[in-house]
């Protein structure tokens, strides 16, 4: 689902985000990206969901190549890939259903399937009484959770989450990993960084490791040999 | 390579599993909510709204004088007259001899003779000199013939040639064409055309300043709702959309209220016009803006509000990107 072949990331001034970095993640599968801040944990996501693209080498996202997908090809991508953030990036002048609902306006739904599947998907992370709401009204962990809402809500087969319990004390880490477990259950593709090694630890899932702009240890690999 | 982008854009492209009158819902919801978004801060949407009426209610507003004084210059297109001042030593009685053999020329439609104690007698009820005329010796003013031509000799050079014989009468101290204001009127008023045209350049090209410069403040002010767009797959087309409907509503709110304010000017104008057209005898009326001249005010400020918010949304929507 999710391929780097020798991918190098070069910024200007020659900071290297990423270097011959190569991986595959099959459909299905849900893979714990880890690292220290500036390993390139985040540049990582970036190339796939096409905010910044790869110096050298290439990155295949659903059989699509990213090298050389056009420009007014990258929103149809990211419709396909589900992005959740550390600062939620919600809209705070709408309410919680407008938030959620935005993936499925901008593809022109109807109103009346994107009321469906709003509801579906915030009854899914617990939400469904406060659709009404503010993102401003609720708690941290409650904005993550719309923001997981408004990830999924379009049902995209990749999912990226950039540091989704970063904020969070332990018990709400816990409940956030457990929703992506369930999306996992039903065959979506999860890509999730975070530092919280105890927290990962426990999940036993494969782990991806950067380590200086270099991936320094794939548990998957391990495995096998 | 080809083939995946060819699948892709056959699974999520909107246009190929919308419905046409989906598509049209849209963009009605979007005009609606951006119409919306105007309304909740009434206060700035409506000093822009002013200041780009302001600017189409200048040239539409000469425009539409333009107009009204070549009508009233096309009254007199036709009545051409020439006056004869005749000598002071001219007595009435010479006058009138030589009103009745003008009378007889066959270019000659009609004669009207204004005697010296005629003359004398409107100078002394309109000009409020009474009492100096009164003190003269003798009457200071001549006689004066206003000669209209037959229609066929009204054009200009007939005209000129029936002036040159007229000039040749011995009683005739000084003969004047009217035609010639006449015509020196219509190169003025098509100077003024000209320079209604170029003002009108200008202000057009403010009035798509000010909607670019709202616009652009408008997408600095959304600049997180643009960037979250772009993030979950909002293509630029969408992204716009809202924006270009803004210009365009900016833009017919200014008609509106240039035509407003050419209405009320007009009113206000009316009464003080009407009474100098009764002093000169005439029955002129000055004439608003008609439903054509309206509907290209509205559509032309729709226009201008559109391409002003095109060339805003062009130039900084791309640099506008999620990171």
């Amino acid at each position: 689902m999710i391929h780097f072949d020798n991918v190098t990331k070069r910024y200007p001034g020659g900071h290297e985000g990423l270097s011959n970095v190569s991986f595959h993640i099959e459909p299905g599968e849900m893979v714990f990206l880890t690292g220290h801040s500036g390993a390139g944990k985040s540049t990582l996501l970036k190339l796939i969901g096409l905010l910044e693209r790869s110096t050298r080498g290439q990155v295949r996202v659903a059989g699509r190549n990213l090298t050389r997908l056009g420009r007014g090809q990258i929103p149809y991508h990211r419709r396909e890939v589900g992005m959740i953030f550390q600062d939620h990036r919600l809209l705070y002048d709408r309410t919680v259903f407008d938030n959620v609902a935005m993936p499925l306006v901008v593809a022109g739904l109807g109103h009346i399937e994107i009321g469906r599947r709003v509801r579906a998907a915030l009854d899914k992370v617990g939400l469904l009484s406060k659709e009404k709401n503010l993102p401003i009204t609720l708690s941290g962990g409650e904005q993550q959770r719309v923001g997981i809402a408004r990830a999924v809500v379009s049902k995209p087969p990749v999912v990226l989450a950039d540091e989704p319990t970063g904020n969070l004390d332990p018990a709400l880490s816990r409940e956030i990993m457990s929703l992506f477990e369930q999306f996992n259950d039903v065959g979506v593709t999860l890509l999730i960084a975070t530092h919280d090694l105890e927290l990962i630890s426990r999940m036993n899932r494969r782990i991806l490791v950067l380590e200086k702009s270099r991936l320094a240890r794939d548990s998957a690999a391990e495995v096998m040999t | 390579m080809r083939r995946s982008r060819k699948k892709l854009s056959a699974r999520i492209s909107p246009r190929s599993s919308l419905r046409m009158d989906v598509w049209l819902m849209r963009h009605l919801q979007v005009a609606l909510a951006s119409l919306g978004r105007l309304i909740r801060t009434p206060l700035s949407s409506l000093m822009t709204t002013l200041v780009i009426g302001i600017a189409l209610a200048l040239p539409a507003g000469l425009y539409l004088l333009l107009g009204n004084v070549q009508t009233l210059s096309g009254n007199w297109d036709g009545a051409a007259s020439i006056s004869l001042f005749l000598k002071q030593e001219t007595s009435d009685k010479q006058a009138r001899q030589l009103t009745s053999r003008l009378q007889n020329d066959p270019a000659i439609n009609q004669v009207k003779l204004i005697s010296r104690t005629e003359a004398l007698e409107e100078f002394r009820q309109l000009s409020g000199f009474a009492g100096v005329l009164d003190s003269l010796d003798e009457n200071p003013l001549p006689s004066l013939l206003i000669v209209e031509p037959t229609a066929q000799h009204a054009e200009p050079v007939p005209a000129e040639a029936l002036l040159a014989r007229l000039r040749q009468n011995s009683e005739v101290e000084f003969a004047q064409l009217d035609l010639q204001w006449v015509r020196r009127f219509h190169a003025i008023t098509r100077i003024a055309q000209r320079g209604v045209i170029i003002l009108a350049s200008l202000l057009g090209l403010s009035v798509l300043l000010i909607v670019g410069n709202t616009i652009r403040l408008e997408i600095q002010n959304r600049h997180a709702e643009i960037e979250i767009t772009k993030l979950i797959g909002g293509t630029n087309a969408f992204i716009r959309r809202p924006f270009l409907y803004n210009g365009a509503w900016y833009g017919l709110f200014g008609g509106i209220s240039a035509w407003l304010m050419v209405t009320v000017s007009l009113l206000l104008l009316d009464n003080p016009i009407e009474q100098l057209a009764g002093l000169y005898q005439s029955g002129f009326q000055l004439s608003g803006i008609g439903f054509s001249t309206l509907l290209m005010l509205l559509g032309g400020s729709t226009l201008l509000g559109l391409a002003g918010s095109w060339i805003a949304v062009g130039r900084h929507l791309n640099e506008i990107e999620p990171s």
